[in-house]
């Protein structure tokens, strides 16, 4: 690790304007989880790490009148799974839940682990996260399956996004400006970068995410279903969240089908909500549904079998959003 | 039973045993580690948590190419960085040296602090020029065309004999052909297991001291009266020579081996010379992705395998030809291990290395029999599959007719006798379905499967010195380390039966180089080599007791027994005299009291143990004192009950059963726990370790843990350990089980997974991408 200077602002203001413009300079720190390790194998290198674990305004979680649900970034994922607020929420609990590790819950934040970087061996062995021919030509079974066209061929890792994009959750982002504040819709955060100067999240260096908001939900058709290796702490191979609008009758008015681990971005797919949309859910939509999700798969050397995982993944989503048994383990 | 019978008057000479199953009273039973404590607390000091005044940190700089060679190593920003205090440039850092895998260290910083040595590991520029690699040990054809192979033994060896002038290659060639011919099943196929790492959790390292002439050394070792003359050898130059007694090696408690810490290692020695440099102590511990690149591996193995069997699936001729690599110098699976246990009177193996561009290979527990069981067990599960039978009876048939290889004494009636101890206990011919014939519940289907191992196990060599002070306390001196395994606890449970104590009477002192030497803890020698020079040094030493007490009571020596912290008459004697005396209290003694006649000095007893007990019982000393404490040989069978997702080829363990022989138990307890391990590390490998090297780079790509996949508690079902105890197993004496149970549980879990599937997932592990491409090539995906 290099050597950095530290600093435990105290206001949303005041981590504002530690936060350098230029990239790489300044890193944000709350659980740790993520940027101890990549501070360790010196991936990133910042001069000033700005730890907002004492800022108290990201730190609750609170109900709008609207019954929507806001959470601060700096809440711990336990104190989430915990929270009498998200009982209508079980595609964030799940996806919690999967991650089965009481260290990583109690000390993992939710904005951390929204924004946290991409696993790939490659960049975490030190390469560039871009491909430069090690992906394409290497051992790339753990890499992207969907949107994988260009050089980003990596997967983002967070497990909570694709529940919160299912949900059409909101963050507020506070910055670069003194004062500066906006909203936009998650899946709006991610972007799939081009070149080596492009980040895979929107944001400027100097902007920080501060609250998700969930919207006030009446219903708990939603659900996240992870495909993983083993049981222990290990991210998943493949994993969808499906959030369902039904009807008295149980026909799907809307479904919002995202994929996780299988490309750049946590992949909203349109193609799955379409297959739902109109019918009752049961085993055969459901895997329609998930045949649907992987149409345009262009898996690379050695991910094929990703494929299949992911169409499982979004079936069994799907069948525990409905409140089904999904099958399996 | 007297706890020492037959004393030869003669030439001095003793026999030493056992005392019976009946009459032990801390032997044979159940006792928690006597350092479980410190280590549950964190009281436990590991060479990880030693740290001496003004030491240094020193970080190793590693090639980040899996094939170059150097030519330039700078080290110059990096010693001119603040808090930097010295680079030490390795012989393999200097130009023109040819690398030949990820991770070599070229150079070692030491500085004040682990950042500044990182930032100055960080600093150092190397040029080099890059060379081709190769990687891929799994593809024969591509190693030949690389010229990375070459042969690695064979062994042809045929019931019947050529003629006198016939070719013996013509021979054996028409002779198996003509075996297959005869053969009523014939089944063929190709599996494999990939290498693994150590995964010691803590790594290889040490915290060393040069002062006044002398280094002294805590290190991460197995072997801790070895590698004082390591350290010697390699500080010494033309100029001057460094002796073992200017040495001396401190492990009290060590974060896994596994085979791989038996020397003071490259790393060791240069953080000792930058000691001598810089006149402080350094602490050198490899990080996390070092201890997985250059600090030992466990080759892999892939095969082609053939067999035919008779009609009760008996095998009658095997013929295999198996390829793997042990790292940079080739290596791999040994062919002698082929086929594995159960091996036919007619077989042809043929072995060949693949050199890779990857560190060599130390041994991993067990070396070579998980590989050898899983590329042979496989394909004789594979039979039973061919031949719709129940696979139980398959390898039943074949230890019932002798094909059943194993330095046990007698291997074919334990095999059969373990196997039907281990279907009881899973519930075997109740759970059993034909191979891929289960009955699918949601979309998950079980399946059954059986492995079995054998390994030697004899004792290693052992001195140890007893001091028993006239206040009566006990201590012991011996230069052995506890791997975690219990070693302390045996320790003090022989010589506590011995001296009619409790275990904690008896102060335990190992892990010194400058205690009596004992031998390294590998290969499962050490519990047997403890057993024998503490058995020994123990009996000698209450002999004398014994006489001083006789001489006070009055009474006999040989009539004497130690029991419940007494000496007093053996309970044996006729009971006329025992009345007698007995009704006289002041003719007992107390352990106090007979330690009170010593004097003012304690007694001190050594003794001394060499290796080579045999089969027989017979264990051979340096005064050829036969003495069954210890033996040689086991068997063990072990069976798995899984259950696979078919659509996603996630594969989950429900119960395990080990059936382990390893003559008389000590310790119950860490006698299972062992096994519990063993079978634990054996899950590692059925479905998750796997050393992954980039074919373009060669680079280790998984070397971090939190890429390198293991086995987390909730994988690894319900682990059944039945030790297996006959009375004649206990009458062979002591045998290490460390390895044996780690043998089978790979094969094992892989004919489960067959069983359930109907299919073979070839390679090991088992991962839900090997599981759905083997589905898909079966045309089942």
């Amino acid at each position: 690790m290099k050597n950095f200077e530290y600093a435990a602002p105290r206001t949303e203001a005041q981590v504002v304007e530690l936060l350098s413009a230029a990239p790489g300079r300044t890193e944000i720190l709350a659980g740790g989880t993520d940027l101890v390790g990549l501070m360790k194998k010196m991936i990133v290198t910042p001069e000033l790490v700005v730890n907002i674990m004492n800022v108290d305004s990201l730190k609750v979680i609170d109900q709008d009148e609207d019954g929507s649900v806001v959470i601060g970034a700096a809440v711990t994922l336990d104190e989430v799974l915990a929270h009498p607020y998200l009982g209508n929420y079980p595609a964030i609990t799940d996806a919690i839940l999967g991650i089965s590790s009481m260290q990583l819950q109690s000390q993992g934040t939710l904005g951390g682990e929204v924004c946290q970087r991409p696993r790939c061996w490659f960049f975490r062995n030190g390469d560039p996260l871009l491909d430069q021919g090690q992906v394409s030509s290497g051992d790339n079974r753990f890499h992207a399956i969907l949107g994988n066209q260009g050089p980003a061929k990596f997967v983002n890792s967070s497990r909570i996004s694709p529940a919160l994009i299912a949900l059409d959750a909101q963050l507020r982002v506070v910055g670069p400006g003194e004062g500066d504040e906006q909203f936009l819709q998650i899946e709006d955060l991610f972007r799939v970068p081009r070149h080596a100067e492009q980040r895979e999240l929107v944001l400027e260096p100097n902007q920080l995410v501060t609250h998700v908001i969930l919207p006030s939900l009446e219903s708990r058709h939603n659900a996240t279903y992870e495909v993983r290796h083993g049981v222990g702490p290990d991210y998943p191979l493949a994993a969808a969240a499906a959030a369902l609008e039904l009807d008295d009758s149980g026909l799907v008015q809307d479904a919002r089908v995202v994929l996780g681990q299988v490309a750049p971005t946590p992949w909203f797919s349109k193609e799955a909500g379409v297959a739902l949309r109109g019918r009752m859910v049961n085993e055969q939509t459901a895997e329609m549904a998930g045949v649907a999700a992987v149409n345009a798969a262009t898996p690379l050397s050695e991910n094929e079998y990703k494929v299949q995982l992911a169409k499982v993944a979004v079936k069994r989503a799907i069948l525990r959003a409905a409140g089904f048994e999904t099958g399996g383990f | 039973m007297a706890l020492l019978q037959n004393q030869n008057g003669d030439d001095g000479a003793r026999q030493y045993n056992w005392p019976a199953r009946e009459k032990s009273k801390v032997i044979g039973k159940s006792y928690n580690r006597l350092d479980g404590m410190e280590k549950a607390t964190g009281a436990a000091k590991y060479t990880y948590d030693i740290n001496l005044k003004k030491q240094l940190i020193a970080i190793g700089f590693g090639s980040p190419h899996a094939h170059c060679k150097i030519k330039n190593l700078d080290i110059r920003e990096a010693v001119a960085l603040p808090g930097v205090v010295d680079v030490h440039v390795l012989k393999q850092g200097e130009p023109g040296t040819e690398i030949q895998w990820e991770g070599e260290l070229l150079a070692v910083v030491a500085a004040e602090t682990e950042a500044a040595a990182r930032e100055g590991v960080a600093a150092i520029k190397l040029a080099v020029e890059m060379l081709e690699v190769f990687t891929d040990d799994e593809n024969l054809e591509s190693a030949k065309e690389a010229k990375r192979t070459r042969k690695a033994g064979s062994k042809i060896e045929l019931e019947n004999e050529p003629d006198e002038e016939e070719d013996e290659d013509e021979f054996a060639e028409r002779e198996i052909t003509r075996l297959f011919k005869e053969a009523t099943h014939v089944v063929e196929g190709y599996y494999g297991i990939d290498s693994i790492t150590h995964c010691c959790l803590e790594p290889h390292g040490s915290t060393v001291e040069w002062k006044d002439g002398k280094l002294t050394a805590y290190l991460s070792t197995q072997n801790v009266s070895g590698t004082d003359e390591g350290f010697a050898d390699g500080l010494s130059t033309d100029d001057r020579t460094v002796t073992s007694s200017d040495v001396e090696v401190i492990c009290n408690y060590i974060g896994g081996g596994f085979g791989s810490k038996f020397a003071a290692d490259y790393w060791g020695l240069a953080a000792a010379r930058i000691s001598e440099k810089t006149g402080r102590p350094v602490k050198l511990m490899l990080t996390r992705d070092q201890e997985q690149k250059i600090a030992g591996n466990r080759p892999s193995g892939y095969v082609r395998a053939k067999l035919g069997a008779d009609k009760d699936g008996v095998i009658q001729v095997w013929d295999s030809h198996h390829w793997g690599t042990n790292g940079y110098r080739g290596g791999g699976v040994g062919h002698a291990k082929m086929p594995y246990i159960i091996r036919p009177k007619n077989f042809r193996r043929v072995a060949t290395s693949i050199a890779t561009n990857n560190s060599q290979g130390r041994a991993w527990r067990a070396p070579d029999h998980p590989q050898a069981c899983a590329l042979t067990q496989t394909l004789v599960d594979d039979l039973a599959a061919a031949m719709g039978k129940d696979s139980y009876d398959v390898f039943m048939a074949n230890f019932l007719a002798g094909n059943a290889a194993s330095r046990h004494p007698n291997p074919g009636e334990t095999y059969a006798d373990q196997l039907k101890i281990a279907g009881r206990l899973i519930d075997w011919k109740a759970k059993w379905h034909l191979h891929g014939k289960g009955k699918v519940r949601d979309g998950v289907v079980d399946g059954l499967g059986i492995g079995c191992h054998e390994w030697g196990g004899g004792a290693n060599q052992s001195n140890t010195t007893i001091k028993v002070h006239p206040d009566g306390s006990v201590e012991i001196f011996c230069g052995t380390q506890d791997l975690g395994t219990g070693t302390r606890t045996v320790i003090a449970q022989v010589v506590a039966e011995t001296f009619g104590l409790t275990i904690d009477d008896i102060k335990i002192n190992i892990g010194r180089s400058s205690y009596p030497a004992s031998g390294a803890s590998g290969g499962s020698t050490t519990v047997g080599a403890v057993c024998e020079s503490h058995r020994r040094a123990s009996q000698d030493a209450i002999q004398t007791l014994f006489g001083l007490a006789a001489k006070q009571l009055r009474v006999e020596a040989s009539d004497l027994e130690a029991v419940a912290g007494r000496i007093q008459l053996q309970s044996r004697l006729e009971p006329r005299n025992a009345r007698r005396l007995r009704g006289q209290g002041s003719k007992t003694l107390s352990w106090k009291e007979v330690c009170g006649l010593l004097g003012l000095k304690p007694l001190e007893v050594s003794a001394s143990y060499e290796r080579g007990g045999g089969a027989d019982g017979v264990a051979k000393t340096k005064g050829d004192i036969p003495g069954p404490l210890s033996d040689e040989g086991v068997c063990g069978v072990q069976v798995a009950h899984v259950e696979v997702d078919l659509e996603t080829g996630q594969v989950r363990m429900k119960k395990f059963v080990a059936v382990q022989d390893q003559g008389l138990v000590i310790n119950p307890k860490t006698c299972k726990s062992q096994i519990y391990g063993a079978v634990n590390m054996g899950i590692h490998a059925a479905f998750f370790e796997q050393r992954i090297n980039d074919p373009g780079s060669g680079k280790f790509l998984n070397a971090e843990l939190s890429d390198y996949k293991l086995a987390r508690l909730g994988d690894v079902g319900e682990i059944v350990v039945e030790l297996y105890e006959t009375d004649f197993e206990r009458s062979r004496g002591v045998i290490g089980n460390g390895e044996p149970p780690v043998i089978a549980p790979t094969t094992a879990i892989s004919n489960a997974v067959c069983n359930a599937l109907g299919v073979r997932v070839p390679v090991i592990p088992l991962t839900p991408k090997r599981v759905l491409e083997a589905l898909k090539a079966a045309g089942r995906a």
